[in-house]
């Protein structure tokens, strides 16, 4: 199976704390994914899951402690940084803080143009990013000498994914395109995302919080928590019918829009976070409805079922 | 829970067409804000009621109004602002600045959205317990209202140690929490939120929903609430009043907007979002909100409707009342 990136036993230790007291947590314990040609895969978890902190160490803005990523199955070298810059782009969540306010807009496509030389005139550089905007429902004239006030943040969050396609990337990485979107418009950019894959086949990597959006556009999922991927596999398969227990809560507690399914049940809430990442064994053992004793010792390992990775003791009998 | 209501519907807050603009000057030229614009409300006690709407509707401006806090550049041009405080119906908007300070807290409370802010980041949780309730209950010594603060945190199930911390040491959802603590510790008659669970984890969103419930069922008393959420909106209230523009264009029971909205703008507001289980293709609403300093003509939505006609384009429509609970303002209703 041909994969575009593949990420393998991805780990990201930050130090807490002063020289007395110093500890050090996993933002990212163990990280293994990958992404195929034209998909949309999901990275989904609250927040402190670490969904942004692997985002950039895909996108290289941060020196993995341990792992290692193929793209295209070749080993990430310097030499193919030109790889990981015009074949990966990224989108982030705020498009207010994307753009320099005191800088146009389209000066930002140019700049792009001009760094890959990807145009050898004005005019050639101007259809190129003409034909860009078009795919995200803008045209050159409506953009030109603008700058970002002058637009709306669904506007502009467009902007910002036209701007990532200028280079003709193979891999967009979405962190939370959509949070800063208002509700009305969330649609619009998440329906751009299933025509990217569609008609240019491209993938992205889609990180959210948010689960029902995630279901409808992408067509695999992992489930994070605390560092960990907890549960893999395909979004009718995950969010259906999640096997692991936070995937559960998880999925239980997105506010539904129907008055007739209204929660049933109370959660109890993780008093601190810092304990959760420090725990020993699962990290959710704390929390779990359904814990064991050997969840607070032994870390569980990754149990394939149905297709589905689950990272839970629960299933460890099945398997056998 | 319906009957319920129509037992116990007294009126704890009415606005009587509530006009609140942002009066601004611009290098001398006079721009006005329509934030707030002719909105004609009836709250009633024992009940939540929530505001949806999309950012930059008006929604947030309207909340302020209801709380009373209308100051410059904010204006009120018309209309009234009435609370029912013990039997008698008080228009607020003429008391004096003393008298509202008062009602604060006392009578009417409110839980903003980033709760970063609310909290003096230098002082204890228990010291900024003690400055918010000295200042409204008199001859209390520290050790009372502490006693005070510690047996609400208690009774909502907060880790009692809480007190004994500064803001920055508590988790987001916490701090929300014991804001929604703080706002409710003098048993307000009215709480007012705005966007209360928005910053939030959706397993955090949801215990704050439950928290809030529960204040509400214990207290009986009002909620009004502002989210853009309309997962939120169909788990908390018990009537939902849909905003565009500045003006309420339709309101009614959670069940009937969720189940049979009738203005075009609720209608995409609903089927816009996507469900569990359906991946059937969805579109968000067409066009963008239209700018409260430059309202079109007539409806404000018809330049986004896709049922548009020529009265739509010349006159705002008044309310048609469906039932006892629905109203909507729309050229449509009573046609067909």
């Amino acid at each position: 199976m041909e994969k575009l990136l593949e990420v393998n036993n991805l780990t990201k230790r930050y130090a807490q704390g002063n020289v007395l007291a110093r500890i050090s947590i996993t933002a990212v314990d163990n990280v293994s994914f990958y992404v195929k040609p034209a998909e949309i895969f999901t990275l989904a978890g609250e927040s402190g899951c670490g969904k942004t902190t692997t985002a950039k160490l895909v996108l290289g803005f941060e020196e993995a402690t341990a792992g290692t990523m193929l793209h295209n199955g070749n080993t990430r070298s310097r030499r193919e940084k030109t790889w990981l810059t015009k074949g990966v782009q990224a989108i982030f969540q705020d498009p207010f803080s994307t753009f320099n306010p005191l800088r146009t807009v389209d000066s930002y496509f140019h700049e792009t143009v001009r760094n890959f030389r990807l145009a050898r005139s004005k005019k050639d550089a101007i259809a190129h990013i003409d034909q860009k905007l078009r795919l995200v429902g803008l045209t050159y004239e409506d953009f030109a000498g603008k700058y970002p006030n002058e637009f709306s943040g669904g506007q502009l969050q467009r902007i910002s994914i036209a701007r990532a396609l200028v280079t003709d990337p193979k891999l967009l990485i979405a962190d939370e395109p959509v949070s800063m979107v208002d509700a009305s418009l969330r649609m619009s950019i998440v329906n751009l995302f299933k025509r990217l894959r569609d008609e240019l086949g491209v993938s992205i990597l889609y990180i959210t919080h948010d689960l029902a959006t995630a279901y409808y556009v992408s067509d695999r999922i992992a489930i994070m928590f605390r560092g960990n991927i907890v549960e893999m596999g395909t979004v009718e398969r995950v969010l259906m019918n999640p096997r692991h227990p936070y995937s559960q809560l998880l999925r239980d507690s997105i506010p539904q829009a129907d008055p007739k399914k209204r929660w049933a049940t109370k959660v109890t809430l993780a008093e601190l976070e810092q304990e959760e990442y420090l725990r020993q064994g699962c990290k959710f053992a704390g929390r779990c409805p359904d814990v064991m004793d050997v969840c607070k010792s032994v870390v569980p390992t990754d149990i394939h079922i149905d297709d589905v990775f689950v990272k839970c003791h629960l299933y460890a009998e099945e398997k056998k | 829970m319906a009957e319920t209501m129509a037992k116990t519907k007294q009126v704890v807050l009415r606005t009587e067409q509530l006009k609140a603009f942002y009066v601004l000057e611009v290098r001398g030229i006079q721009k006005i804000v329509k934030a707030v614009n002719d909105v004609d409300l009836q709250i009633y006690e024992n009940e939540i009621y929530s505001i949806a709407g999309e950012s930059g509707c008006g929604k947030t401006t309207l909340l302020k109004a209801l709380f009373n806090d209308i100051v410059p550049p904010l204006r009120l041009l018309e209309g009234k602002i009435c609370y029912r405080i013990n039997d008698e119906e008080i228009d607020v908007t003429r008391l004096s600045k003393e008298e509202k300070r008062r009602l604060r807290m006392e009578y009417i409370s409110f839980i903003p959205q980033g709760s970063m802010s609310v909290f003096n980041p230098v002082i204890k949780i228990e010291s900024a317990f003690a400055d918010f309730i000295g200042s409204h209950v008199n001859e209390r010594n520290r050790a009372e209202i502490f006693e005070l603060a510690l047996r609400r945190i208690q009774e909502l199930g907060l880790p009692s140690n809480v007190l004994d911390v500064y803001p920055h040491q508590l988790s987001g959802g916490m701090r929300q929490r014991v804001t929604i603590a703080l706002a409710s510790i003098l048993n307000p008659r009215i709480m007012i939120g705005d966007e209360p669970t928005t910053a939030l984890d959706v397993v955090v969103q949801r215990g704050v929903i439950q928290m809030l419930m529960d204040i509400q069922q214990n207290l009986k008393n009002t909620i009004i609430m502002v989210t853009h959420d309309m997962g939120v909106h169909a788990n908390i209230a018990d009537r939902i009043g849909i905003m565009y523009a500045g003006k309420i264009v339709e309101e009614a029971s959670t069940e009937t907007i969720f189940a049979e909205p009738v203005h075009p703008y609720t209608q995409f507001l609903i089927n816009s979002l996507p469900k569990f289980g359906d991946k059937s293709m969805r579109d968000s609403v067409p066009g963008s909100p239209p700018a409260l300093s430059d309202l079109p003509s007539g409806c404000p939505f018809h330049p986004r409707c896709p049922y548009v006609k020529d009265i739509c384009r010349q006159e705002m429509p008044d309310f048609s009342q469906l039932d006892e609970n629905h109203r909507v303002a729309c050229w449509l209703v009573g046609e067909n």
